[in-house]
């Protein structure tokens, strides 16, 4: 910085040191942002982050204003959702972008993760990176299924119903278990005000504070690419990695367009097609809960459908939703799972990419028969069976298939 | 690999259509309403209250919302649309006590705001156009033994159920209803009477979202913004690249 | 950041006008989107249309009023009083102007124009007046008899706010010295008859 005479910026100068002397905010901007080196061969798949973090804010921010207008009690809660829909200036909009928020920010999410099982993100030294983002989803899923439960439609009460009463195939303590997580003998105002507390105060944290975790991670170890070449491993010699570009500002402005596509799709869903087909806002959920009658069909959400149609496939309640927590837990383990010595899918032998295609198709067709009401149970324990092979034989393919060099430079 | 990602892409893209097109099933009519033609909103509030809210209400819609949205004046709606003792600023609340008419109908008539959303505007269109008389009393072929007669009737006039009696493979034999005739013409024409339940299902879907009138319009500027915002961002894009060798 | 040079990977333009302009136009795009998206966000804290239902005008009837009498209504969450003031009241009213702190009503922002006189009221004798002290929201005391009182010796009738002693007079007008600066705020209202009078509306005419 150049002195000047202005008292002005002789003034912002000062204050800027002052912060830095005590924050370190200057370092942190260097560390991840201005010298946080990326590899410079990013690809579309890498949009998925950033646009995760993007509609995490959405998500925070839309949800504290609906919070203030919103009555988490079994009697008020419908109408305070209507309420928000019509006496609150523009709450149909706050609400539109939170629940269109809800699904689009699974879209992401699990493209993200394809992109990870795609460049082989999870592999060493990448480990914790990627059990960090499991606990996320983790996290998340139970944040958009208690959130989904606040609107106390038709769909949230007997979704909530099926879903806690998973619980009783606990052995033994099952049925205490499940009274223990609504608070009553049913799914009762005891539930929303609790699943309300978890929705907007508690889980939200975990959910920052695992985010944080997450991106420190990353930026600790430094990202992967879809070579999956160690940039590091290249050098100039001021120790700088040679297939690296400054994250910013290269990669902000790579991502500001990025984010420039997304929030177009998600303004055409906001304001063209809220209701997303009955998949973002289903039908359903117009009816306010009603304990005496229970709809014909209770499909979940889109984004856990495939994890439902897994706890169809078995004819046993316990080892259904063992098999269903299984098929999520399991994601945990694929860092060890996978034997390759190369990362990429580009250097994997076809395989690999068979493996990865056909775990696609079962996962996209468990979700399709997930929401389906008539899903023959042959296809479901098929498809089951393609999931969990993916995870099971992995260890066997990678072993053994015949892998291409990797190149010491990352391609463009 | 980018033949496998185009591999992945069409199998999303084929396999989520799947339950889209699935979706559309059911053999309902199709409304073809127009939620933002004004007098279609007018004629169908007029209907609404005249024929509905003797037992139905809409209890989430203010009546005060009617003259900010429809371009009605406060006093044509305290005339025409009030029924009772209500201010203009209440909901549109029925007169008849909800105990009482549980009474008369074994269960009583669900509100009506949501509908439009909940049961979608061709079910709303069809189940309206489709009762019948028995010598039982009114049916629908959308809503079988309906608890809600036919309040309508004076308009549309009295249907009656072409039936036919199949046999099934194992040789049982039933009457099935194939199709509706009118027996003795109403009020309106048949066409007059599509127009009206048009009009009804087009108000219905307006209070089921009353911000749908001015949610689209509103979109259409901020897609516009956004495409401008994205395409300058676009040129940032390149030419901050335009430093990054190859 | 000047002190190092670029990464082996990076050649920075030579030229960066073209970069700074199209920094600086996406960057005021942004800013008016990001502004574009605030508005909503903020608006929705406004009060909602069922508070401004709830806020809508109050018909009270004042046939029963006896002179003298002050009836309360709530309108928007406030106390409104309406009183009849007698002859009296009002002939004392104009001796006072020595001790008060805007006899004129010169701020406007206290009275709509129409209550900008020396009783404050569309009629002389009827006093509607939302009786929340201005100096921080306490409901006064009306205390209409003449005749020394512990907080003032010469007290003509008027309101004493108990919680830090303002006074004012029958019109809601502040006295001198005390914590309130302004005088209690007319809302604005109308007569619809003689016996009937609507809070929250202006007379015909006056917007």
């Amino acid at each position: 910085m150049a002195k000047t005479a202005n008292p002005i910026s002789r003034s912002v100068d000062a204050l800027d040191q002052w912060v830095n002397e005590r924050a370190g905010v200057k370092s942190f901007y260097k560390q991840h942002l201005s010298e946080y080196w990326a590899p410079k061969n990013f690809n579309l798949w890498y949009f998925f982050g950033s646009l995760s973090l993007l509609v995490l804010v959405n998500q925070l921010l839309t949800g504290i204003f609906l919070t203030m207008h919103y009555k988490p009690d079994a009697e008020h809660a419908f109408a305070s959702i209507e309420y928000i829909m019509r006496d609150v200036e523009w709450g149909w909009l706050i609400r539109y972008m939170h629940s269109t928020g809800a699904s689009l920010f699974f879209a992401v999410v699990y493209l993200h993760m394809f992109r990870a099982l795609l460049y082989g993100s999870y592999k060493k030294p990448r480990e914790l990176v990627w059990i960090l983002g499991v606990a996320i989803f983790l996290i998340l899923m139970a944040e958009s299924f208690m959130g989904y439960v606040l609107p106390w439609g038709q769909m949230s009460y007997w979704g909530a119903q099926v879903i806690i009463s998973l619980f009783g195939a606990v052995p033994f303590v099952g049925e205490a278990l499940v009274e223990w997580i609504r608070g009553d003998y049913f799914v009762a105002d005891a539930t929303l005000n609790r699943f309300f507390a978890l929705h907007v105060v508690a889980l939200p944290m975990v959910l920052v504070l695992l985010v944080v975790l997450h991106l420190a991670a990353l930026h600790e170890v430094g990202s992967n690419n879809p070579d999956g070449v160690d940039i590091k491993a290249k050098k100039d010699d001021k120790g700088r990695p040679l297939d690296a570009v400054p994250f910013h500002p290269y990669y902000t402005v790579k991502d500001v367009f990025g984010a420039g596509i997304f929030l177009l799709i998600a303004a055409f869903i906001i304001f063209f097609w809220p209701e997303g087909g009955g998949y973002f806002l289903k039908p359903d959920n117009f009816v306010m809960a009603n304990p005496l009658v229970t709809p014909d069909h209770i499909p979940p959400v889109w984004y856990f459908t495939p994890f439902y149609a897994i706890l169809q496939a078995v004819p046993d309640k316990l080892m259904g939703v063992v098999l269903m927590g299984v098929a999520v837990l399991i994601l945990f383990f694929v860092p060890w799972l996978d034997r390759s010595p190369v990362r990429s899918l580009r250097y994997r032998s076809w395989v690999s990419k068979l493996a990865l295609a056909l775990f696609v198709i079962a996962f996209v067709r468990l979700g399709m028969l997930g929401l389906a009401q008539d899903s023959s149970t042959f296809e479901l324990r098929f498809w089951t069976f393609l999931y969990f092979a993916f995870f099971i034989l992995m260890p066997v393919w990678t072993s053994f298939e015949k892998t291409k060099p990797v190149p010491e430079r990352v391609t463009t | 690999m980018s033949k496998l990602i185009r591999f992945a892409a069409v199998a999303i893209l084929l396999a989520a259509s799947g339950p889209l097109l699935a979706a559309k099933a059911g053999n309902l009519d199709s409304a073809g309403t127009n939620v933002f033609d004004r007098a279609s909103l007018q004629r169908g509030a007029a209907l609404f209250a005249n024929y509905c809210m003797g037992c139905h209400s809409a209890q989430y819609q203010r009546y005060q919302r009617l003259v900010d949205d429809l371009d009605l004046s406060e006093e044509l709606v305290e005339q025409y649309l009030i029924k009772g003792d209500r201010e203009i600023t209440d909901y549109m609340l029925s007169s008849m006590p909800y105990e009482e008419s549980a009474d008369w109908f074994g269960k009583g008539p669900p509100d009506l705001t949501l509908t439009a959303r909940s049961r979608g505007p061709d079910w709303i269109y069809t189940f309206l156009r489709s009762y019948y008389l028995t010598d039982d009393g009114w049916n629908n072929t959308v809503l079988e033994n309906p608890a809600m007669p036919h309040v309508l009737w004076d308009l549309q006039g009295i249907q009656r159920a072409v039936t036919e009696t199949i046999t099934d493979d194992e040789g049982n034999s039933r009457t099935i209803v194939t199709g509706l005739e009118l027996d003795q013409s109403g009020r309106l024409t048949p066409a007059d009477y599509d127009r009206a339940i048009r009009d009804i299902t087009a108000f219905m879907e307006y209070i089921a979202e009353p911000a749908i009138l001015v949610r689209q319009r509103i979109g259409v500027w901020v897609l516009l913004f956004l495409t401008v915002f994205t395409f300058l961002a676009y040129l940032l894009y390149v030419e901050y690249w335009k430093d990054v060798k190859k | 950041m000047s002190e190092t040079e670029p990464l082996a990977s990076v050649e920075p333009a030579a030229d960066p006008s073209r970069r700074r302009l199209l920094l600086a136009s996406t960057g005021v795009v942004g800013a008016i989107g990001v502004g574009a998206v605030a508005w909503p966000f903020l608006a929705s804290l406004r009060p909602s249309q069922r508070a401004r239902v709830v806020g809508a005008p109050v018909e009270v009837y004042i046939g029963n009023l006896e002179p003298g009498q002050m009836a309360r209504v709530a309108w928007r969450g406030a106390t409104i009083g309406i009183m009849r003031r007698t002859e009296r009241m009002l002939a004392d009213l104009e001796g006072l102007a020595g001790r008060l702190r805007d006899p004129e009503s010169n701020n406007r922002d206290q009275q709509p124009e129409y209550a900008r006189n020396l009783h404050r009221s569309i009629r002389p004798e009827i006093l509607v007046l939302n009786v929340h002290c201005t100096h921080l929201g306490c409901v006064p005391q009306v205390v209409p008899e003449v005749g020394a009182q512990p907080f003032d010796a010469n007290w003509r009738g008027g309101f004493f706010c108990p919680c830090h002693r303002s006074t004012f007079d029958l019109a809601g007008r502040v006295f001198s010295g005390v914590p309130a600066i302004s005088n209690l705020l007319v809302p604005p209202h109308s007569f619809i008859d003689d016996d009937h009078v609507i809070i929250g509306v202006d007379p015909e005419g006056a917007a």
